[in-house]
């Protein structure tokens, strides 16, 4: 857990990211962004699932084993959800891993949750953008004798 | 197990960032890639030909297509697979052009993006199953939101076809913002005559429900099979006895403004909108009437001869199932309160195109004599403002409306009819007469009624003892313009209802940014919604005029009909399943669900009892949500189990 490694623009300058999508709002909002030809860094990888309520904390874990840099789940806003109330229990679920997660050293910057309408495409690419530029300034995350610095 | 992955160029949409060469070389060596293809529109009639040639060929019996958003084509691509006999859900679309290609310059970086989730693609396919495709019955009655012109011929045409509809409009009487129109460009037809027609066979046509004064304020359900709760306001008067006598409005001793004379007349607490409203019955305004809790005053029920009256009338609340649904609920103008520029509010005779409609309507306060809010007298000099609080960005509305060129032409042509020496003097910034007879219908005002153009804007209005002085330039002469008007009116444009806001809401509708309902697609789609099932018509979705506005009512209506023309439908297959063996009977999944699709029941397994979950499949919708809920991977969901999606994660993560 120990954290000596100084932040810096260039510890990281090619950070893998996944992304998780929702089929309705932000899988929508990310599409607009396309149609828009907002321009966002090709760091993040899509996954999309019908709501962000399928995704298993697990999965999250899953994706720093396997040696992503990042996770980001978006769904709806709260009470855009298209099975009513998905995204509440998102919200719960990931607020507890977050927590987890942190114990075991994973810096919070690493993972985060957020909501993106169908017409809220700039918000998608400014928030891929951010979260991109603030993983090029910690070191690459790998675990399992492939090095990383946080566990 | 023998996979084809298949590159779509999309023209240069997606091979202009992405190389596709170097996707198909890093696919090649994936396992179970049987042959990867690029070819230019993958979408096209030889591009689908091309995936079912190669089915034969190699056998192949799961299908990679990397192309646009599944949202585009993924049914298209379905097809193929359907039309060579394999199961529609062996095929796995990347979508990499919107989150690609149109959102990346870097040629590299992109290629290796798309590689990726082309890689991921392959690897999650080998996780995929046959999904069996279920199949719900439909409710073969239709529900339509909003009984303006939109909703009525929205109505009118499914009803027509044989199907039975429920109108549901929120206001005391159908008609909407036409009913308050005088006549109508291009061809000035009154517009009360071409309306009221309509509004009299929606009160009689056996196969139409009208459910004035009420709302919607629940949708459950999905297409073929909508669950909603109707509230039914109380009118306080019994719409069946009601005579229209008229006996009740002199003695209400309440006087409030006329919403539907935009407030330039008074009305009673009882009383009807216009004489031609349907449902044709006078209605008690329950926040002014004195006789509604605490019961005060009770003048029009003692003068009442048919008893029609009754205080105690309680909202009701209604639930129907319906197989689609319209949303026709409309627009507002602009409030023209936000245009103090224009001196609204602070000067007197500064009103708005609307209220000018009331104000030349024959039927209106002033009985069509124009006359001025201020003194009442006739005014000789009017100025009309096109664009009031519209293609200004940066402090009103972004759009044009489309409609106040036109509207405001008509006002200036209709006023001058009344009064051929008077002025009529229009001020706009591009003239915009985008419609049949249109541009002729201006050329008309222009040329041979005298009504008087000019190109500019007006920068001040400043009330001049009884006339209001009006500062502008001619854009045209690089001239400042100044003249005195008696009256000016301002071409606010439209906005969604506020009606229209709230039941994207309560539909989960997608909304641009100033709140109109979004189209499925914006050419191709124009009155479908993201949720399929739920149409549009009207200028709900948009600022449009009465033909554009009944064309798109009929689209809607022909689009609802064809679903309530079927017997089944076939709903998604990606729902949730129960491993029985692994299920440990906890009842997470249970708690989880969001519409009651999964309960415990009691199995006999070797004579020992116990309980297990067990999902209705006709109610899951297929979130997922119970799957992530489990603890012990018992619950799944199909098309996105924890197998296929942690291939896609392991390929992905590696980076
Ligand atoms: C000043 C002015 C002049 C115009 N002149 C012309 C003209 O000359 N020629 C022409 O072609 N067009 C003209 N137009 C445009 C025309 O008015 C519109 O095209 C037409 O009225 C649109 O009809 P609609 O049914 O879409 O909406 P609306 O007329 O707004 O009807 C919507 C209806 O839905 C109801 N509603 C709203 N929300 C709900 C809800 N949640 N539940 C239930 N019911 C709800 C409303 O009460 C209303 O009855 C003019 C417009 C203006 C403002
Ligand atoms: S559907 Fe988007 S979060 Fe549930």
């Amino acid at each position: 857990m120990s954290k000596t490694t100084q932040e810096t623009e260039s510890q990281n300058p090619n950070p893998n990211i996944i992304l998780f999508l929702c089929r309705w709002c932000s899988g929508k909002g990310a599409d607009l962004a396309g149609t828009s030809r907002l321009q966002y860094p090709p760091n993040v990888l899509p996954i999309m699932v019908n709501c962000s309520s399928r995704i298993d904390p697990q999965h999250v874990v899953e994706a720093f084993l396997e040696g992503a840099d990042g996770v980001l789940i978006t769904g709806c806003n709260f009470g855009d959800c298209h099975y009513k109330t998905g995204n509440y229990k998102t919200f719960r679920r990931m607020s507890i891993l977050s927590k987890l997660l942190k114990q075991v050293g994973v810096s919070p910057k690493r993972f985060r949750l957020t909501w993106i309408s169908a017409t809220e495409a700039a918000k998608f690419a400014k928030t891929v953008t951010a979260m991109v530029d603030e993983l090029k300034k910690l070191p690459p995350y790998k675990i399992n004798g492939k090095g990383g610095e946080e566990l | 197990m023998k996979v084809g992955v298949y590159l779509c160029e999309c023209g240069s949409n997606i091979a202009g960032t992405v190389d596709l060469e170097k996707v198909a070389e890093s696919v090649k060596d994936l396992p179970n890639v049987e042959v990867s293809r690029i070819y230019k529109y993958k979408c096209s009639e030889p591009g689908q030909e091309l995936i079912k040639e190669d089915i034969d060929e190699f056998n192949l019996d799961r299908i990679v297509v990397a192309a646009c958003s599944p949202r585009m084509h993924e049914p298209t691509f379905r097809t193929v697979l359907e039309d060579k006999g394999l199961n529609p859900y062996l095929l796995e679309m990347v979508n990499i052009r919107e989150q690609c290609s149109w959102v990346h310059k870097d040629v590299e970086k992109g290629t290796e993006k798309a590689a990726a989730l082309v890689k991921g693609a392959v690897l999650k396919s080998a996780a995929i199953k046959p999904l069996g495709r279920k199949k719900v019955g439909v409710t073969s009655k239709a529900l339509v939101i909003g009984g303006g012109i939109a909703g009525i011929q929205a109505a009118l045409d499914i009803a027509n076809t044989g199907y039975e509809v429920v109108l549901v409009e929120k206001d005391s009487t159908i008609g909407g913002k036409m009913a308050q129109l005088d006549k109508t460009f291009p061809t000035l037809d009154c517009s009360a005559c071409i309306l009221s027609p309509k509004m009299v066979e929606v009160s009689r046509h056996p196969n139409i429900t009208l459910l004035a004064n009420s709302e919607v304020t629940e949708v459950d359900g999905f297409i073929g099979n909508f669950k909603v709760k109707i509230r039914r306001n109380p009118r306080y008067v019994i719409e069946d006895k009601c005579t229209l006598c008229d006996d009740c409005v002199p003695v209400c001793p309440v006087i409030v403004h006329h919403e539907f004379n935009e407030k330039l007349a008074p009305r009673r607490a009882i009383y009807i909108s216009y004489p031609q409203a349907i449902p044709a019955s006078y209605i008690i305004d329950p926040k002014t009437c004195l006789g509604i809790e605490p019961l005060v005053c009770s003048k029009c029920k003692d003068v009442c001869e048919p008893e029609a009256i009754d205080f105690d009338m309680q909202p009701e609340i209604m639930e129907e199932e319906f197989g689609a649904i319209v949303v026709a609920t409309g627009f507002d103008t602009y409030p023209i309160e936000n245009l103090g520029e224009y001196g609204y509010g602070s000067i007197h005779d500064v009103v708005s195109g609307l209220e000018f409609e009331r104000l030349i309507s024959a039927g209106g306060p002033t009985e069509g004599v124009i006359r001025r809010p201020s003194d009442g007298k006739v005014p000789k000099t009017i100025v009309f403002i096109h664009c009031a609080g519209s293609r200004d960005p940066a402090k009103h509305l972004p759009h044009c409306s489309r409609i106040c060129c036109m509207y405001s032409t008509k006002h200036a042509l209709m006023f001058k009819q009344l009064d051929p020496d008077a002025l009529a003097i229009n001020f706009y910034i591009d003239i915009r007469t985008g419609g049949k007879d249109y541009e002729e219908f201006y050329q008309r005002a222009a040329e041979e009624e005298n009504v008087m153009f000019i190109r500019g804007k007006v920068s001040e209005l400043i009330q001049d003892v009884d006339k209001i002085l009006v500062r502008g330039v001619n854009t045209l002469t690089a001239e400042s313009v100044e003249l005195h008007a008696d009256l000016v009116v301002l071409a606010t444009g439209m906005v969604p209802s506020e009606g229209t806001k709230e039941i994207s809401k309560i539909l989960k509708l997608s909304t641009d940014i100033i709140g109109f309902v979004r189209e499925a697609h914006p050419k191709l789609k124009p009155v479908e919604t993201a949720i399929t099932g739920v149409f549009v018509a009207g200028t709900a979705s948009g600022p449009r005029d009465i033909p554009d506005t009944v064309s798109q009512a009929g689209r809607a209506a022909v689009k609802a009909c064809n679903i309530l023309a079927q017997k089944e439908l076939e709903v998604e297959a990606t729902i949730a399943q129960v491993d029985e063996l692994l299920c440990r009977g906890c009842g997470f999944c249970v708690e989880s669900c969001p519409y009651g699709a999964i309960e415990l029941k009691a199995i006999d397994r070797y004579g020992h009892s116990y309980e297990i979950a067990s999902v209705n499949e006709a109610v899951c919708k297929g979130c997922g949500s119970c799957a992530a809920a489990c603890l012990n991977g018992a619950i799944n969901h199909l098309g996105y189990t924890d197998s296929q999606i942690l291939n896609l994660i392991q390929a992905l993560s590696e980076g």
